[in-house]
């Protein structure tokens, strides 16, 4: 928030009042394109034309039936009474049974129109999360390495929640704030033109005061939720990185940085209540002239015999009813400003297109050549540069034959965590082609490609649930024996047979607590599991300890024998079972050949294994 | 994300909701005379239809256009009035219950950054922020809304019926009547619903974990084609919540359904008694115009009912979810003052045992009676196969975890027996999981050192660290990083991280695993750097590899939850079978088992 401003080269971005970088992805401000909130907003009734318009239909009738009652008044006042007076009772029974009729119609649509909206609702929401779901799991791994994982999570959550106040209460109040108005005008107008005129003309002063409102109140209200997501970061960074902000004692610095930014909050928190309430005192000081406008004018033509005396009780009557809901309006108008906000960032999130789209006509692997499992990678004229420009990867041919177990080594940067993305299909190759057995990986759908490939990363993240439901992510159909097996194979089995539940200890609860050495070894298990055919491994034995290692090496020598893999890594000992090594450079493959060769010559390799094997010494 | 386990013991609303009266108290006057305002524009409300009454039987009646505008002026004055009341209403209440929100967020901050780092392991972050965001937020619409206007429309109810009764008691117990069925209907509406919103709550944080975990496995389930699987039970989630929801409704709609038609039912019934009473002549048509206005003017006092109360009961849920937090015992500063209780400096682990408080009974402890010296200026390293509870061991040093059993000191003095801030003042770590805070490169690094550290200290620290790359960020050591800021690679947020434990020059360091995510070149240039540092500091230092055991003058082997052995490094390796399997990869043999077992001190 403090970030100090840079050039922003893109000027067509609207000035946020967080200063940052000009990169949208920096700013939380992806590009929505023009209208694609409200095709948003259409694409998600579109399916449900039908329901809403009978949810409609029903509250209209519901308002039909509610506002029906200041007429049987007028009727009862003006027809009932000197009827009864004549002893004819029927006009009286009339305004009886019709009162009871609006009384049941209006309570039993009210009960039809909430079930009905709820559902139409719930259906929205349902769709809209399924989307955001669907399309951030669709968006390639670049985009999430951009994106922070806490907008996606805010984007699913907080924004989602604002359009579910929005349609919750904020549309129903709209449409029954309209409909009033509409209705109670035209009532008014048939009962009096003069009186009714009066009424609609007081509308006047209400739009202009509504406008008003409105512009006044987007500012606040961007003010305001820009503060607390200033207070949300703060909030969650802390709580993320509580061990470090206890061993360095950051607790009081923490507390006023703290304090700053929610009593910023504060600040806009109370502008936003005060700019309603001006909008409170203004619409029912318009509203109460209006009334006594029309009261006065009302009693005057009473006085001369123009008007019916029920006529005026009925005409006051609406009165009073019209103007109730401008509060509601206010409030309607606070809860649009905040949905349509998040709308448009849900929108603009859903306007990413995956940069790594799946095959609109898949083709499938060739059978298996050999009864091996492993299959040829090629690297045919491949070259990777991200789009922002930059080079990483120069144009390059490569060759993995089936089976061979190929290690990546080099210095941070070099490009070997990009070359296995692009093996992976993480990234696309910005020219040439990724083949597998001669199928470019472009064109196999995923479940095809992860038989293919299967990547071990250094990050080893859990899911919520069970040791053994985590290992069957590699494959969700195995048995618990095949879950232990791979357990087994990969030295995985004694820690977690060691756990209060053995294989179905929850990760997240009481006594699970699991150390970054055996999550990787549950990630490697998970990846035994799947058992593919080409298998990379980017720095995924980081955490583990020399015989963890080794347990990982043996698998790989026997379980994995015959499968393609490619294994980067920092520590030369993961080279030792390679039977080829690749020395990458800033992005060039300057060294290749089988260990002992490169041991043997005078190259980096040569360099790095003398200085690694001095420190085993 | 743990969904917090959830108590349906039998409690009350109201005895929930009174415990929000500390953060209250501070604007009881305001909020009592916003109240105040609301009853008597609310009041104001209720005169209006009597005015219309005297309008329509008076001058109207009697064709007296002076005592007409007379009563259009009262209308207008009342009008006036009361939109001056409303507006004095939330005038009154807007500062403070921003500030009331703002107190209890405040609280809640600092608390949770005080309660013991075993909460947080529990409590997932995100159950944390709803807490601190749409949990206050609810109590301060609470404050401002349902606790006003439940009185207030008690209030206008009461005098609203007094008013009818007074004008016919007749018709005024017919509008009276539906009273109780409406009371019944919401006493058993309020219960049902408060259970079901506690579950749609609890299924919205199911759905929240699942998104959370999503994206932050996304190369996981990328990696193994898995995100039909992970939308498939995403998508189960959501219907579930879905029906959740439908089930709100559909109590919501049954309470509405009965508020909206009986209290209509009473109106008419009192429509047609008014009807024959004024063509009896017993009742002026300008009373029964009054009358039905002022029942008008209660349907809403009336209808909102039972949303209040549910919005009480959201309240109420609220106040509890932040008191599952508040009522936690914080970390105890610390004794300050204490003396040296040995004269044995460097650091010392005697006897000490530790389990975490929340293990399941009768499993045996992590670390079981410690005993270990490093001596002043020493290093030492700590190797252990995974899973041992090394790290464990280094977050007893600055009493991240309260140890179960036993003593650490550190030059003669108890850990237990010094402040918390100073202990950990003398103590510097750097963790496995490197975080860094949404703040500048050099803010990150200097958090490690007194305020008075500047340049030259930040220099040297990078330097160790081999952290140049810093200087070559868009603005050097300015460049913001974190959630908010630039993205570093794993093994520059380790260097960082390295860098901001050693800043200081702290007497005691503790290493967690300080080289794992860098390569080799750029180890090795650590380790030179290292060595320097750790001459004249005594220091604990996690390891995984030869290499970074090398660092320290002396290794103290950690199995089976205790020290095993402790020497060197050429030492253990000759003569711990399994130091030697754990640091070269050699096999076990059944005899060389166990030899050795030197003794720890």
């Amino acid at each position: 928030m403090t970030a100090p401003t840079t050039t922003a080269p893109d000027r067509k971005q609207p000035a946020g009042d967080a200063p940052g970088t000009g990169d949208p992805f920096d700013r939380d401000i992806l590009p929505t394109p023009p209208g694609a909130t409200l095709a948003l907003l259409r694409s998600l009734l579109a399916p449900m034309k039908a329901r809403v318009a009978v949810t409609t239909l029903l509250l209209l009738l519901q308002q039909a039936a509610v506002q029906a009652g200041p007429l049987l008044v007028a009727y009862a006042i003006d027809s009932a009474v000197p009827a009864f007076r004549r002893a004819d009772h029927g006009p009286l029974i009339a305004v009886g049974a019709g009162y009871l009729l609006c009384a049941l119609a209006s309570g039993g649509l009210q009960y039809a129109f909430i079930l009905a909206s709820a559902r139409v609702n719930q259906d929205v929401l349902l769709d809209l999360r399924g989307r955001i779901f669907r399309h951030a799991q669709a968006l390639s791994i670049d985009f999430h390495e951009r994106y922070t994982s806490g907008r996606l999570i805010s984007r699913s959550t907080t924004d989602v929640e604002s359009l579910r106040e929005l349609l919750d209460e904020g549309l129903q109040e709209l449409v029954t704030v309209v409909l009033s108005f509409v209705y109670i005008s035209a009532l008014l107008l048939w009962l009096d033109l003069g009186l009714g005129a009066v009424a609609v003309a007081s509308f006047v002063p209400l739009y202009l005061l509504v406008r008003l409102y409105q512009r006044r109140a987007v500012e606040v209200y961007r003010k305001r939720s820009t503060a607390i997501a200033a207070v949300i970061v703060k909030f969650v960074e802390t709580m993320n990185g509580i061990r470090p902000v206890r061993a360095f004692r950051r607790e009081a610095v923490n507390d006023a940085d703290f304090g700053a930014l929610n009593a910023r909050h504060e600040r806009t928190n109370g502008d936003a209540l005060l700019e309603m309430a001006r909008y409170v005192v203004g619409s029912r000081l318009v509203a109460n002239t209006a009334v006594a406008l029309i009261v006065l004018w009302g009693a005057h033509r009473v006085a001369d015999g123009s008007l019916e005396l029920g006529v005026l009780a009925a005409a006051v009557l609406y009165l009073r009813r019209l103007y109730d809901p401008i509060d509601r309006l206010g409030m309607f108008l606070n809860s649009y400003q905040s949905a349509a906000a998040s709308l448009e960032k849900i929108a603009g999130l859903l306007a990413q297109k995956p940069t790594v789209p799946e095959p609109a006509t898949p083709r499938p692997l060739p059978p298996l050549a050999s009864e091996h499992p492993g299959r040829e990678v090629v690297f045919d004229g491949v070259r990777f540069a991200y789009r922002t420009g930059g080079e990483v990867l120069p144009r390059f041919d490569l060759t993995l034959p089936a089976g061979q177990t190929v290690a990546v080594v080099g210095s941070t940067g070099a490009g070997k965590s990009t070359l296995a993305k692009l093996l992976a299909r993480f990234y696309d190759p910005s020219e040439g082609r990724v083949l597998l057995d001669g199928v470019d990986l472009r064109d196999l759908d995923v479940p095809e490609l992860r038989r293919g490939v299967v990547m071990v990363t250094q990050e080893a993240f859990l899911f919520s649930g069970t040791i053994a439901e985590n290992i069957a992510i590699g494959r969700p159909d195995a048995s618990r024996e095949d879950v232990e097996r791979a357990a087994k194979a990969i030295g995985a089995h004694e820690f977690i047979s060691g756990l209060p539940d053995g294989y179905d200890t929850d990760v997240r609860k009481r006594g699970g607590r699991i150390s970054a050495g055996q999550r990787q070894l549950v990630a490697f298990a998970r990846a035994l599991l799947a058992d593919p055919a080409v298998l990379i491994l980017d720095e995924a034995t980081s955490s583990l300890d020399i015989p963890g290692e080794r347990a990982v090496q043996r698998a790989m020598a026997t379980v994995l024998n015959g499968r393609t893999a490619v294994v980067i890594a920092h520590r030369l000992s993961t080279v030792e079972i390679a039977d080829r090594v690749l020395v990458m450079e800033h992005g060039r493959i300057v060294e290749d050949g089988t260990p002992a060769e490169l041991v043997a010559g005078t190259g980096r390799f040569a360099d790095l294994h003398r200085a690694w094997r001095d420190s085993l010494a | 994300m743990a969904t917090t386990p959830v108590q349906t013991k039998d409690r009350s609303a109201v005895r929930t909701l009174l415990r929000l009266w500390p953060y209250v108290r501070p604007v009881r006057a305001r909020l009592f005379g916003a109240a105040f305002v609301a009853v008597l524009a609310s009041c104001v409300g209720l005169v209006i239809p009597l005015v219309l009454k005297w309008v329509v039987d008076g001058p109207v009646a009697h064709r007296d256009p002076a005592g007409v505008w007379l009563g259009a002026l009262y209308l207008l004055l009342l009008g006036l009035g009361e939109a001056l009341l409303f507006g004095l209403r939330r005038w009154l209440v807007a500062r403070p219950l921003a500030g009331v929100e703002a107190a209890m967020r405040g609280a809640l901050y600092r608390r949770l950054q005080r309660l013991p780092v075993s909460f947080h392991d529990r409590w997932a972050s995100g159950q944390l922020l709803s807490r601190g965001t749409t949990d206050l937020m609810l109590l301060r619409m609470f404050l401002a809304f349902p606790l006003t206007f439940l009185l207030v429309n008690s209030v206008t109810i009461v005098v609203g019926v007094i008013i009818m009764l007074a004008q016919d008691w007749t018709l005024g117990l017919v509008i009276l009547g539906p009273a109780v069925p409406v009371m019944v209907t919401c006493v058993v509406f309020e219960k049902r619903y408060a259970a079901v919103a506690r579950r749609a709550q609890d299924q919205v944080g199911d759905l929240t974990t699942l998104v959370e975990e999503s994206v932050l496995g996304v190369r996981i389930i990328k990696g193994f084609g898995r995100h039909r699987s992970q939308a498939r039970a995403f998508r189960e989630l959501a219907r579930t919540l879905r029906g959740t929801e439908l089930r709100k409704a559909s109590l919501l709609s049954t309470i509405w359904g009965v508020i909206v038609t009986l209290p209509e039912i009473a109106i008419g019934a009192a429509l047609v008694l008014g009807t024959v009473q004024v063509a009896d002549g017993e009742l002026s048509a300008g009373t029964l115009v009054a009358f039905l206005s002022t029942a008008l003017a209660l349907r809403w006092p009336v209808e909102s009912i039972g949303f209040l109360l549910a919005m009480s009961q959201e309240a109420a849920t609220a106040t509890e979810r932040y008191f599952e937090v508040m009522d936690e015992e914080v970390e105890d500063p610390g004794v300050s003052g204490g003396r040296p209780s040995t004269d044995q400096r460097g650091i010392r682990f005697d006897a000490v045992s530790f389990r975490y408080p929340d293990a399941p009974a009768g499993s045996s402890p992590v670390l079981d009676r410690i005993d270990l010296h490093i001596r002043p200026g020493e290093s030492m390293a700590l190797v252990g196969a995974t899973g041992s509870g090394k790290t464990t061991l280094t977050a007893l040093v600055p009493r991240l975890h309260e140890l179960t059993s036993g003593r650490i000191t550190l030059d003669g003095q108890d850990i237990s027996a010094m402040s918390r801030d100073r202990l950990r003042s003398l103590v510097a770590v750097a963790f496995e999981e490197p975080t860094l805070f949404s703040a500048s490169v050099g803010e990150n690094v200097l958090m490690g050192a007194p305020d008075t550290a500047g340049g030259p200290e930040l220099e040297r620290a990078l330097a160790v660290a081999q952290a140049d790359f810093a200087y070559a960020l868009p603005q050097g050591t300015d460049t913001q990083v974190g959630e908010q800021g630039l993205s570093l690679s794993g093994g520059q947020r380790q260097r960082l991280a390295l860098a901001r434990a050693v800043v200081g020059r702290p007497r005691f360091l503790v290493l967690d695993d300080p080289l794992s995510a860098l390569d080799v070149h750029t180890e090795a240039a650590v380790e030179a750097a290292l060595r320097d540092v750790l001459a004249e500091t005594t220091a604990l230092i996690v390891a995984h590899r030869p290499s970074t055991v090398l660092l320290a003058d002396r290794v103290a082997l950690l199995s089976g939850g205790r020290i095993t052995a402790v020497g060197t490094h050429h030492e253990l390796l000759r003569t711990n079978a399994e130091y030697a399997h754990l640091m070269a990869g050699t096999e076990i043999t059944e005899a060389g088992e166990d030899i050795e077992e030197a003794d720890a001190r």
